[in-house]
C-alpha cells in the first residue's frame, strides 16, 4: 500500500445550484469541507476516482477533481489558498458561501 | 435607445426556450456535461470557484430604466442581492442555481437583454464609449454603429466557432474612453473633409497574457462598409487564426506573426471581392438605425445654472463630486454624471439590488430614462439638467453612491479575481479595498490627481492592469498571492502597455509599494498639473525602481 505525498480529497459543483461539493464517505457528497473525506493511498485515490467518475456520469456532480488536502483535528483541510477560498467563500464578503452557513448556525445556537 | 424588432423578440424568446430545453435536459442526465458546457457557455452560463455564474450582455453599455431595474429585481429573487459591473460593459450574477436560470432570461427577454454570446469563442459583446451620444466631443454617436455589428454578429453562422474569442469596441470621439485600440478590432467614427461619415479601422489589439496595441490597418473606411471590412477581417482570421494553441489563437498573434501588411494584403482582397455584396450598408437602413439613437428632447438651456452655482458655494461635498464626476455635455445646460461603483472599501463594480433600484429611478427621472455602464465599472447618467444635479446627488449620497473619485487613484478597475472566479491565480478585490481605505483621503486623492489603477487577479487581465497608470497583476507564487507592478500604461488615444518595474509584492507590500510610486511621483513632478502619466513618461522607470527597489540600489 504505498501512501500518496499529501493525503487528497475530492471536490465538484452539485450539479442544480452549483454549490461546491465534497466526496464524503459512503459516496456521498457533502457541503463542507470537513466532512469530507481523505484518502491516504493510491488504492483509496483509484477509489474515490471512481466514486467521482459515477457521480459525475450520474449527473449529480459536475467537473470532479482531486484536491490536496492535511488533516486537522481529524479534518481535511484544502492545501491550496484557491481551495480554502472555495471551502469557505469570498474572503471579502463573509456573509456569502460556506462561512455564511457556518456563521448562521453559530448564530442559531 | 434601439427598441427590438418583430425578429429580434422572437429570436430571443426562441433561444430561452431552447436553452430552457437544453437546462431540463441536462438535469435529466440526457445531456452530460460536455455535451452541456459549450452550449451554457453560448448563452453566458459560467462554473466559477462558488456557484454558476450569469454574464448578461449590455449591448454597447446602454440600458434604460426598466432594464436597470430588471437587473436589481434579478439580484434580488434569484441571487445574493448584487450584481458585478465589469470591464466589458456587462454585469454578471455570481450565485444563480442552474434551474432558474432559464426564468432570469425569460425574465430579461421582457426588457429587451439576453446573454447570448457572452461567452465562448465567437464576437462577444460590441462595447462603445459610455459617453456616446452626449459627450461634448463627439463627432458622431458610434452605437448605431455597434448597433448594426451586434445585429451582424449575433448567430453569425460563420463565426460562432472562430479560434478564440473576438472582442469589438466603437468610439465615436479622437479621445478615446473605450479602450478601443486594445480590442480585437477598434473602430473610431469620423468626418471627412466632405463632411461624409466613415471609419478608421484598428486590428489586433487586446490584454491578456500578450498585450498588444491595436494596429492602423485603414485610416478612412466609409460608413456603407463597415460590415464587409469587418466580415473580411473575420473571414482572414477565421481561416488563419491559430487553433493549435489556445494561448496563440487571438488575432493579435496573427497580426503579430503573420505581419499587419501582409495580413492587410488578404483582408484587402477579401474585401474587395464582396464590398459590393449583401453586406453594403444602404443609407436608409442606416438612418433607420441612427434614429434609435436620436438625441433626447433636451431643453434649451443656458450654459451655466445660477441655482447650481449657489449649491457647489453651499455644500463643499457638492462641489467637489460636480468638478470630479460630471463631464461636459454637448448640449449647453445638462451634464454627464459618473456614479462611481467605488465608496472606500467596496469591491469595484459592485452594486445591490436596492442600489441598481435607485439609479433605475434617477435614469427615469433625470436622465431621459438612460444609464450607461462604463467600463471603469461605473454607471453613468448621461443626460442630467445641471440644475437637477443637487437632488441627484442627494439621492445617490443616501445610496452610497456619491464616491466623488472618478478618474482618481481610488476609481479602481479590479477583476472579481480569486475570490470569485476559477481562473484567477491571487485575489485582487482585496488589494482595490486596502488602496481604497488607503488614498481616501480626497484631498490627497485631489492631490494626487488622474491616475488610473487597475489590478488584475491573473494574467487573463479583466481587471485591464496592462494600461494601468499604475497596474497591479496577481500571480501565486509557491502558494503564496504575490503582485506584479507595471507602470505607464494607457488606454486612451495614446495607447500604452506598461512596464513591469521589478520583482512582485506580497500582498502585505502591495500597498506600501503604491504609496511609494505616488510619492515619488508627487516629489519628482514638474508642476500640480503634470499628471502621473505624463510625468512618468518623461521621467521613465529609473526614479520609480530605485524608490521601490532601494536596497538594490545600495548594492
Amino acid at each position: 500500500m504505498s501512501n500518496l505525498k499529501n493525503p487528497i480529497s475530492i471536490t465538484a459543483n452539485n450539479l442544480l445550484d452549483g454549490e461546491a461539493v465534497w466526496l464524503g464517505s459512503n459516496g456521498h457528497w457533502v457541503k463542507s469541507v470537513d466532512s469530507a473525506r481523505a484518502f491516504f493511498t493510491e488504492e483509496e485515490r483509484k477509489i474515490a476516482e471512481h466514486a467521482a467518475a459515477r457521480a459525475d456520469a450520474e449527473n449529480l456532480v459536475v467537473e470532479p477533481y482531486e484536491i490536496e488536502v492535511k488533516m486537522e483535528e481529524g479534518a481535511p483541510v484544502p492545501l491550496k489558498f484557491r481551495e480554502r477560498i472555495r471551502a469557505q467563500g469570498p474572503t471579502i464578503r463573509l456573509d456569502l458561501g460556506k462561512q455564511a452557513d457556518i456563521q448562521s448556525q453559530a448564530a442559531a445556537a | 435607445m434601439y427598441r427590438y424588432d418583430e425578429f429580434d423578440r422572437e429570436f430571443v424568446a426562441a433561444r430561452v426556450a431552447q436553452f430552457r430545453d437544453q437546462v431540463a435536459r441536462r438535469i435529466s442526465g440526457e445531456l452530460s456535461e460536455d455535451n452541456f458546457k459549450p452550449l451554457r457557455l453560448h448563452n453566458g452560463v459560467y462554473l466559477q470557484l462558488h456557484a454558476y455564474m450569469l454574464r448578461v450582455a449590455v449591448p454597447y453599455g446602454t440600458l434604460n430604466s426598466s432594464q436597470m431595474r430588471m437587473l436589481a429585481h434579478i439580484a434580488r429573487k434569484y441571487d445574493r442581492d448584487y450584481g458585478h459591473f465589469t470591464t466589458r460593459q456587462n454585469i454578471q450574477f455570481n450565485w444563480p442555481k442552474l434551474a432558474d436560470i432559464p426564468n432570469i432570461l425569460e425574465d430579461l427577454a421582457t426588457v429587451e437583454m439576453h446573454a447570448i454570446q457572452t461567452s465562448g469563442n465567437c464576437i462577444r459583446n460590441v462595447t462603445a464609449d459610455h459617453f456616446a451620444g452626449a459627450a461634448s466631443d463627439e463627432v458622431a454617436d458610434p452605437r448605431p454603429y455597434a448597433e448594426i455589428l451586434r445585429q451582424w454578429s449575433t448567430i453569425h453562422p460563420e463565426f460562432l466557432h472562430l479560434p478564440r474569442k473576438f472582442k469589438i469596441a466603437v468610439i465615436g470621439s479622437s479621445n478615446d474612453r473605450a479602450a478601443m485600440q486594445f480590442h480585437d478590432i477598434g473602430l473610431e467614427v469620423r468626418k471627412n473633409d466632405a463632411g461624409e461619415l466613415g471609419l478608421r479601422v484598428f486590428v489586433g489589439g487586446g490584454l491578456g497574457r500578450t498585450p498588444m496595441v491595436g494596429k492602423l490597418i485603414r485610416d478612412w473606411l466609409p460608413e456603407e462598409d463597415m460590415l464587409s471590412y469587418c466580415e473580411a477581417i473575420l473571414r482572414v482570421y477565421n481561416l488563419y487564426g491559430r487553433r493549435d494553441n489556445k494561448y496563440k489563437a487571438r488575432i493579435k498573434i496573427l497580426v503579430h506573426e503573420t505581419g499587419l501588411e501582409e495580413l492587410k494584403k488578404d483582408i484587402e482582397a477579401e474585401f474587395d471581392r464582396i464590398r459590393d455584396s449583401v453586406l453594403k450598408l444602404p443609407e436608409d437602413d442606416v438612418e433607420a438605425i441612427r434614429a434609435y439613437f436620436a438625441p433626447p428632447d433636451f431643453a434649451t438651456l443656458p450654459a451655466e445654472d445660477s441655482g447650481l452655482k449657489q449649491a457647489k458655494l453651499d455644500d463643499r461635498s457638492f462641489a467637489r463630486w460636480v468638478d470630479q464626476n460630471v463631464s461636459e455635455h454637448a448640449q449647453s445646460g445638462y451634464g454627464i454624471v459618473t456614479v462611481a461603483l467605488k465608496d472606500t472599501g467596496e469591491a469595484p463594480g459592485d452594486a445591490t439590488s436596492a442600489q441598481m433600484d435607485v439609479l433605475a429611478d434617477l435614469g427615469q427621472d433625470y436622465s431621459h430614462d438612460e444609464l450607461r455602464v462604463s467600463h471603469e465599472q461605473n454607471v453613468i447618467l448621461p443626460h442630467v439638467k445641471l440644475s437637477d444635479l443637487p437632488v441627484v446627488y442627494q439621492a445617490l449620497t443616501e445610496a452610497g453612491m456619491a464616491s466623488p473619485n472618478a478618474g482618481l487613484i481610488t476609481d479602481i478597475i479590479a477583476c472579481p479575481g480569486l475570490d470569485y472566479c476559477a481562473l484567477a491565480t491571487a485575489r485582487s478585490i482585496p488589494v482595490a479595498q486596502e488602496l481604497s481605505q488607503r488614498f481616501a483621503d480626497l484631498d490627497r486623492q485631489n492631490e494626487i490627481g488622474e491616475l488610473k489603477l487597475k489590478i488584475s487577479g491573473c494574467i487573463n487581465a479583466c481587471g485591464h492592469h496592462h494600461v494601468g497608470h499604475i497596474g497591479i497583476l496577481g500571480v501565486d507564487k509557491r502558494g503564496e498571492e504575490m503582485y506584479q507592478v507595471t507602470l505607464g500604461g494607457s488606454a486612451d488615444e495614446q495607447a500604452a502597455v506598461g512596464e513591469i518595474v521589478g520583482r512582485g509584492f506580497s500582498s502585505d507590500e502591495i500597498g506600501n509599494a503604491v504609496e511609494t510610486i505616488v510619492n515619488t511621483y508627487l516629489t519628482k513632478r514638474l508642476a500640480d498639473d503634470e499628471t502621473f502619466l505624463d510625468a512618468y513618461r518623461r521621467l521613465g522607470a529609473l526614479p520609480f525602481k530605485e524608490a521601490l527597489y532601494p536596497a538594490k540600489e545600495a548594492a
